[in-house]
């Protein structure tokens, strides 16, 4: 176990959480011509979380490293990461072909290496495709210990984590040591704005563009997808006069 | 857009449902999740009448009958005329629980051909009329005064066109603002007013009060962009101009007449409205600033950098920041790492900039804030990451108003001040409460809990809130006329954009010279000879 923790972040730029998705003309994927694109709601709290720790756990963070996979405009979200508090960054500037969590995960892997990453923080999912399965694969291939959905974190002195999430009806603690991957939930955290002479000094901060094709990795896609529909819009109601008829309606539908 | 919305009673939810045509709007949750925040005070209102003993009800006026009321029933139908108290009471209070009348019947007609009807027939049987829109008013505009019959466009709530090539809507006038908003965006087109009421006042009432808000910076006043109006006089008399093109200069331009007569000339029904392409990318800023001249310098160069993406460029002083904090319960956007309260910046600014292309819009934006921070004219400040922060900033802005009456109540003032002066009014008024012993913000046995400033620098609208915790006689007493004399010698205006109605229409010659109040008057005495039209108000 090294004597300090280095935080690798994976963030990724989808469209804006507030904004209505609408299909494209081809069905075959989602409208992106016009859009707002922000960082995964999941992400920011990643993010948020692991300068959080750093703050908390002075002598023990030695540094954060941010990494986005996608096209040249993720930067935004980097620079954004760096404002709040990231170290470094780097891009895996694979365009705009859209990865299958595996190939992301093989990329992640890659990235931790060179990094010496042993504390990943990163979104549960991701508010576009609604995977949610990046984190759990990057833990199989790295073989470490993973926390998912988390709703709080606390980190040990002796490198352990311990990790609250929230299920039915309560809570569940697990305690793990480190190297961990952790999966954030949506109240883990509120994520701050960022202040302008944060984000000025972010400027200067690295952001280093990676070549998919020097990783050396297999990143083919393996599914296709076939079709992508609206759900059936929704029928409008009808109004009854009394309560009888409001009975003879409710049994011609079976629905007593 | 969800804080925006004025929640009242629950009596008023059903006009939710009343969503315009090819539209469902997904409101209703919204407002609900809104009246958690609202601190009415439990006490009932005082009557009108019993507040103001020197307003008479004019003896010329019949009181109602039940003929009346047979009548008004066999025009728009038993369901569209309210009688019963307990219904009656939100029509009758206006929306700062600061005025509340004695109306017998609400009339919700669904035509304007009801309308012209009902008003021929008023106009006849001299009965006083108020016209009611979304009942947003905040001087007392659109409720009755003594027993005044109050008609209600609410059920003329469609959208009859809307022209993609040249932007041209044609709607009702209760259409609910930001149901047109939606309406719009769907086609890619904006409506040019946005204000904090949008969830509750409806088209028809802005334009009858020549509403401002927050795009005016950008798109201009309604009297630019109001083409056409449909509208009722008091003799059942419909005039029509929804044809009207934007250049025809063709005759008196009399539309203007509408605009801002608040319901003293006729009623409005229908509105043709030139509505701009809406902006693809929107961003905000909000920025503290250490003094209230760097906010004006800040303003000179967001003109400058900014130019044509400047859409809205708002202030705030720290207090109303204060307020707002207190209400939304939210950490402030630039409270410090460890805490959530305001910082002790004594002024913020938003600013928001909207365009076509979001890289040439950021970078813009990006340099400008560089160079304020750089030269210090701001002092701190934060830019939108996100839709939701975009739309948390600006509840920043928008939530004061409401915030304002947390204590109980508001004395509002809405004033234009040339821009070098504007602020001093918000200290001297603050002053004046603290010499006289009125104003304490802990001090809850003090009437005045704080005076606080905000408001459109791009127009030179300052809007000064004295927030109350009970309406006493004597705070109205200290701010008024006091309030208009500092305005009047600045040469400013006592109302910038809430209108003149109720509270004011002492004041007018404050703003008006005599020619110009006389002016008024023969216009009034030409279409309404009656005098039926909204009395006791405006003139």
């Amino acid at each position: 176990m090294s004597s300090k923790i280095r935080i690798l972040v994976p963030i990724k730029r989808v469209i804006d959480a507030a904004l209505k998705p609408r299909i494209n003309k081809a069905h075959n994927g989602v409208e992106s011509k016009g859009v707002k694109f922000s960082i995964n709601p999941f992400d920011d709290i990643a993010v948020e979380e692991a300068v959080k720790i750093r703050k908390n756990n002075k002598d023990l963070v030695e540094s954060i490293h941010a990494v986005s996979i996608g096209p040249s405009k993720a930067k935004d979200v980097l620079r954004t990461a760096l404002a709040k508090g990231v170290d470094t960054s780097s891009l895996v500037d694979v365009g705009d072909t859209e990865l299958e969590p595996l190939a992301v995960s093989k990329i992640l892997k890659k990235i931790q290496e060179e990094q010496g990453s042993n504390l990943i923080i990163m979104g549960k999912q991701a508010i576009d495709d609604d995977a949610g399965q990046a984190g759990q694969m990057l833990a199989g291939l790295l073989g470490w210990s993973q926390a998912t959905n988390a709703s709080k974190v606390t980190i040990n002195d002796d490198f352990t984590a311990e990790v609250e999430k929230e299920i039915d009806g309560g809570i569940e603690t697990v305690r793990a040591p480190l190297p961990l991957i952790i999966t954030t939930d949506l109240r883990l955290n509120t994520p701050k704005f960022v202040t302008l002479p944060k984000m000025m000094k972010a400027k200067k901060k690295p952001l280093k563009v990676v070549n998919p094709a020097d990783l050396g990795l297999d990143l083919e896609n393996r599914l296709e997808t076939v079709s992508l529909e609206e759900p059936a819009a929704r029928k409008a109601g009808i109004k009854v006069k009394s309560v009888d008829e409001l009975i003879s309606k409710m049994k011609e539908l079976k629905a007593i | 857009m969800s804080f925006k919305l004025l929640a009242r009673s629950a009596s008023r939810l059903p006009r939710l449902a009343l969503a315009i045509s090819r539209n469902s709007l997904p409101l209703a949750s919204t407002y609900s999740q809104h009246s958690q925040y609202r601190h009415h005070s439990t006490k009932t209102v005082r009557l009108t009448a019993e507040n103001y003993p020197d307003v008479k009800r004019d003896p010329r006026f019949a009181h109602l009958t039940d003929t009346d009321l047979a009548f008004f029933r066999s025009v728009v139908g038993d369901k569209q005329v309210i009688t019963d108290s307990n219904d009656l009471a939100a029509y009758n209070e206006d929306w700062m629980r600061k005025y509340r009348g004695q109306s017998k019947v609400v009339l919700k007609p669904k035509s304007t051909s009801e309308i012209s009807t009902l008003l021929k027939y008023c106009n006849e049987h001299l009965l006083a009329v108020v016209p009611q829109g979304g009942n947003t008013s905040l001087v007392g505009g659109s409720v009755p005064v003594f027993d005044e019959v109050v008609i209600s466009v609410a059920n003329l709530n469609r959208v009859r066109s809307f022209d993609e090539t040249s932007g041209i809507l044609k709607a009702d006038s209760g259409v609910i603002l930001e149901n047109a908003e939606s309406f719009l965006a769907e086609h890619g087109a904006v409506f040019p007013l946005d204000l904090g009421a949008k969830g509750s006042c409806f088209i028809g009432g802005n334009i009858a009060t020549n509403a401002g808000g927050l795009r005016l910076l950008r798109y201009g006043s309604l009297h630019g962009s109001v083409l056409g109006l449909e509208a009722v006089l008091p003799d059942g008399t419909i005039y029509d101009s929804m044809h009207s093109l934007r250049k025809d200069n063709t005759g008196y331009d009399l539309k203007q007449l509408f605009i801002g007569s608040e319901g003293t000339l006729g009623i409005i029904t229908g509105i043709s409205i030139l509505c701009p392409a809406r902006p693809r990318s929107v961003n905000v800023a909000f920025l503290g600033l250490e003094s209230y001249d760097k906010v004006r310098e800040t303003f000179r160069r967001a003109r400058a950098d900014l130019c044509e993406i400047l859409s809205a460029f708002e202030f705030m002083d720290r207090k109303s920041q204060v307020f707002a904090s207190r209400f939304t319960g939210l950490p402030h956007p630039l409270a410090g790492e460890d805490n959530t309260d305001v910082p002790d910046y004594p002024f913020y600014v938003l600013i928001e900039v909207s365009g076509s292309n979001k890289e040439h819009d950021d970078a813009k934006l990006e340099s400008f804030l560089e160079s304020v921070m750089e030269d210090e004219t701001v002092a701190d400040g934060t830019v939108s990451q996100d839709e939701t922060q975009l739309k948390t900033l600006w509840r920043w802005r928008e939530s004061i108003s409401e915030a304002s009456t947390m204590f109980g109540g508001v004395f509002k003032y809405d004033v234009s001040l040339p821009l070098p002066k504007m602020y001093s009014l918000v200290d001297s008024v603050a002053e004046r409460l603290k010499e006289k012993g009125l104003l304490s913000f802990e001090d809850s046995s003090k009437p005045v809990a704080d005076a606080i400033g905000y408001g459109h620098i791009g127009d030179g609208n300052l809007h000064l809130n004295v927030c109350v915790r009970e309406y006493a006689k004597e705070v109205e007493e200290a701010l008024e006329p006091f309030v208009y004399e500092q305005v009047q010698a600045n040469r400013g205006s006592i109302s910038a954009e809430h209108g003149v109605g109720f509270q004011k229409k002492h004041y007018i010659q404050y703003s008006k010279s005599p020619v110009e109040i006389q002016m008024i008057k023969d216009l009034k005495k030409h279409y309404d000879p009656k005098g039926i039209m909204n009395p006791y108000k405006y003139i």
